[in-house]
């Protein structure tokens, strides 16, 4: 991909973007008062790319990864400040479930919903949601789909049975898939792979890599190789600050930042 | 500046009606509270609070009519406690049966289905039982003439609340971590000695609790009661003797009471409400504090 | 430990004596736990052996016998003619009424206050559920008879019964509520949230549906609690000869004939039949709840 042309270093560790897909301004979530768990975040996140947010357990990665798809708003007793834009547009002025509507979430453990079958989880966004669809344009979005998460041969004949008996790998696809079934233009992922065997991740980070022609993707990982591998730039966060963001490249070989380098070559984290 | 929560209208309207739900259960305590009150007024205004609660008299005779809850309560607390005494070595047993000495194994999982079966069986199946089963038994004994009588209902009561007994002591027994009773083993203390060492000076609260919360069963237990105790209203002599209960009394003298009987029985079960409440508040409480 | 501190613990006396007790114990624990079960199997003996011969078809579909009618019977050596129908009919017809009452309310609340974890409000609300649930039926009883026989339906009624009976209910499915949301995983939740699933849609389509086997549990259980109440129903539906589906009039009910029967010198064959049918049903919906639950929990 040609991404050197619009990446332009503005300070330290914020990236100038044209026309970025979200923009994060002074960004804070605080689970209990005067304790923010994310701290004053800004920062950009380009169009159709894959960003990494990398650093140590319990450093605010999940929760600023929340904040996008105002995850947060399930739990009342969670505070928000700051802004979020998505094309532009002030995230906290659309309904949450517009909102959520246009940013999908792939979570740590695969969690399709039990009481449905694979056809029906694929399909969830539309059956929960009330929008009634023909039986050919069902079928048409399950199958597309699945077969953007590449799913589909393997799950051909049992699209009938339980989403949770299919194997965690293909679960988190199916979840994935049951994300992409809306069309949204973002998709979250908060270490989608850490619950998978190496065969499982390898399949998912190709699909990711796959996918962010289409979409634009951030993605939480406790894995340097993964974000190195799959990752176009890449956040770095310590104790709820955005410490460094950069281009992955430029992070992982030159870190401007005595914090990045001492996570990196794995001095803590 | 902190970014609002606006929230979607029907997200909002879901979240009226479940809170307007658990108003609801506000609004009944509070209309129970309220009826049991209103309806106590008449009575505790003829005789006053403390002489309706110490007064032994019971006499729905019309003109010369008084009302005294003292037998009614006596009894209540007597068939209770005793109750209590007869089910705690059963269930302390049965407990330790589950969570100590089978625990895990086939035998004590058919055992605890069985003690819950008991909490399935209706009052007045007990009461049945009790009367052609247990009060002959009594009479053969010659414990007393009729076979009704504190004893007895005190006796079928105690098999009553063992579930309720059992369960919490289950919960409490069974998570003592096994490093403190292997500490014990270490030592050479035998299995008996665990328990009355280890086991028992850790769960003890819990165990307290469990059988507060029984009692705050046996209290209100009805039926069974008021086909055993002879439904005598005076203060029992012995524990042989026929007595009454609150909840027997009301159960009773129900039908035909109007106008100050009336307000009597709902009286002396208002004083049940409170006593059972304050009983579980109590249990609950040491639950939460300390098991 | 005061082993310890025994001068002569290893003399093989002592230790002979401490082992004795050991096992002494564990004799006294199998026979008080088999004491504490016994009364279940002599109960159910006494149930079925004095009770099958009266249960027939007739006793499912024909109402209760008049006294004279079953004094006739016993004296002739004959089976008492006659069955409970008024009382299953009243049964059902009760528990239905207070499960459409206390089922909705209590499922929304029990839902409430699994998302309210914390805060004084829901506390107030949990521990009124937990002292609901303490208070005697048969107080109960009398409020039904003060808001609903008093100034209702002016007159012992089936709806008075099952107000009392779905107040019983309320604080049982309210608890098993909460415990069973709180068994779903969160993220099921998130998940549907992330896919811009308004919250009530959240609550019927998902949390429900997914809880659905915990809460058939909590229900079955609680209808099986309430099943055999006797006291609350003796003060508000109090009986009545022939089937009656109309609420506002008296009503039967099973455990109301079972007391009748006691009460008739002449029907105390009855007794038995109609407590056996009754205790069939509890143990069926018991068992019923079990299997249920289990299930749940393997689904997980
Ligand atoms: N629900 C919550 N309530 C209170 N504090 C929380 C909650 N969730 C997270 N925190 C705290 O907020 C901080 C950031 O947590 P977060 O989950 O965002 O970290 P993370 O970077 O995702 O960690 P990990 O790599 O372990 O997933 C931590 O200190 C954590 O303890
Ligand atoms: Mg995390």
């Amino acid at each position: 991909m040609e991404t050197t042309n619009d990446l332009r270093v503005m300070t330290e560790n914020k990236m100038h973007i044209e026309h970025p897909a979200l923009s994060l301004r002074n960004l804070s979530v605080a689970y209990t008062k005067d304790k923010p768990a994310v701290k004053g975040v800004t920062a950009d996140i380009k169009r159709h790319s894959i960003t990494a947010i990398m650093g140590p357990s319990g450093c605010g990665k999940s929760t600023l990864l929340r904040a996008i798809n105002r995850m947060h708003d399930l739990y009342p007793e969670i505070v928000m400040q700051g802004e979020i834009r998505l094309n532009g547009e002030d995230v906290f002025n659309m309904s949450t479930t517009t909102l959520r509507r246009k940013i999908g979430m792939v979570f740590q453990r695969p969690n399709p919903f039990p009481t449905m079958s694979v056809y029906a989880n694929v399909l969830a966004g539309y059956q929960l949601n009330g929008f009634s669809l023909k039986r050919s344009e069902k079928d048409e979005i399950v199958e597309k789909s699945l077969m953007d998460v590449g799913l589909f041969d393997e799950v051909r004949d049992s699209l009938n049975k339980k989403g949770t008996f299919l194997s965690g790998g293909q679960q988190q696809r199916l979840c994935v898939a049951r994300a992409l079934a809306l069309k949204p233009e973002v998709i979250l992922a908060d270490e989608p792979t850490s619950a998978l065997d190496p065969l499982s991740t390898a399949r998912i980070e190709d699909l990711f890599t796959e996918l962010k022609k289409n979409y634009t993707i951030v993605l939480v990982t406790h894995n340097m190789a993964q974000a190195a591998r799959i990752s176009d730039n890449a956040m770095f966060m310590y104790l709820g600050e955005l410490v460094e963001y950069d281009r992955t490249k430029t992070m992982f070989t030159n870190p401007k930042d005595p914090r990045t380098e001492g996570y990196l070559t794995g001095k803590f984290g | 500046m902190i970014r609002s929560r606006e929230i979607f209208t029907s997200d909002k309207i879901a979240k009226v009606i479940l809170k307007s739900a658990s108003f609801l259960v506000l609004l009944l305590a509070a209309g129970i509270i309220f009826s049991l009150l209103k309806g106590s007024i008449p009575a505790f205004r003829e005789f006053g609070i403390f002489r309706f609660i110490f007064s032994s008299e019971w006499n729905p005779t019309e003109g010369k009519e008084v009302y005294g809850a003292f037998p009614f309560i006596f009894g209540t607390v007597v068939t209770s406690l005793l109750a209590l005494i007869i089910c705690f070595p059963l269930s302390f047993a049965t407990s330790l049966f589950i969570s100590e000495y089978f625990k895990k194994t086939k035998i004590a999982g058919i055992l605890s289905t069985l003690v819950d079966l008991l909490a399935g069986i209706p009052s007045i199946v007990y009461g049945l039982w009790g009367f052609y089963t247990l009060r002959p038994l009594i009479v053969d004994l010659g414990l007393s003439e009729q076979g009704y009588g504190i004893f007895t209902s005190s006796l079928i009561l105690a098999i009553m609340i063992i579930p309720y007994a059992t369960s919490l002591s289950n919960e409490i027994i069974s998570m003592v971590p096994n490093e403190l009773k292997e500490a014990g083993y270490s030592l050479g203390a035998t299995r008996l000695e665990v328990i009355f060492n280890v086991i028992l000076p850790v769960s003890r609260s819990g165990l307290v609790a469990g059988y507060i919360l029984a009692l705050g069963r046996a209290l209100g237990e009805t039926m069974a009661v008021t086909m055993l105790i002879g439904n005598a209203n005076l203060i029992p002599k012995g524990i042989f003797s026929p007595g009454n209960t609150m909840a027997s009394v009301i159960a009773n003298q129900f039908g035909e009471a109007d106008g100050l009987k009336l307000s009597a029985l709902i009286a002396i079960g208002l004083l049940l409400f409170v006593v059972t409440a304050i009983v579980n508040a109590a249990g609950k409480w040491i639950v939460r504090r300390y098991a | 430990m005061n082993l310890m501190k025994s001068d002569n613990r290893n003399t093989p006396d002592r230790s002979s004596w401490r082992d004795k007790k050991n096992k002494l114990f564990l004799g006294l624990v199998v026979t008080l736990s088999i004491v504490t079960v016994l009364p279940i199997f002599l109960i159910l003996w006494k149930l079925v052996k004095e009770g099958i011969s009266q249960i027939n078809l007739d006793f499912f579909i024909k109402v209760a016998p008049d006294p004279l009618e079953a004094m006739t019977a016993v004296n002739n050596g004959e089976i008492i003619p006659g069955g409970i129908a008024n009382g299953i009919t009243g049964s059902l017809l009760m528990v239905l009424i207070a499960s459409l009452i206390a089922i909705p309310v209590s499922i929304l609340a029990g839902i409430f206050l699994y998302e309210h974890p914390n805060g004084w409000y829901a506390r107030l609300i949990r521990n009124l559920t937990d002292i609901l649930q303490g208070v005697p039926s048969i107080v109960l009883g009398l409020i039904a008879y003060i808001w609903i026989v008093i100034s209702i339906t002016k007159g012992f009624s089936g709806l008075a019964g099952s107000v009392a009976l779905a107040i019983m209910m309320l604080p049982i499915v309210i608890r098993s509520t909460e415990e069973t949301m709180k068994m779903i995983p969160v993220t099921l939740k998130e998940a549907a949230a992330a896919l811009g699933v308004p919250y009530w849609r959240i609550i019927l389509k998902v949390m429900i549906p997914t809880g659905f086997s915990g809460l058939m549990t909590g229900i079955l259980l609680s209808i099986s609690r309430i099943l055999g109440e006797t006291a609350p129903l003796m003060l508000t539906a109090l009986g009545s000869t022939m089937i009656n589906l109309n609420i506002y009039k008296p009503t039967s009910a099973v455990p109301l004939l079972i007391w009748e029967f006691y009460n008739n010198p002449n029907m105390v064959r009855l007794v038995w039949s109609s407590s056996l049918f009754l205790m069939g049903v509890v143990l069926v919906l018991n068992i019923l709840a079990k299997r249920i639950n289990s299930r749940f929990g393997n689904n997980q």
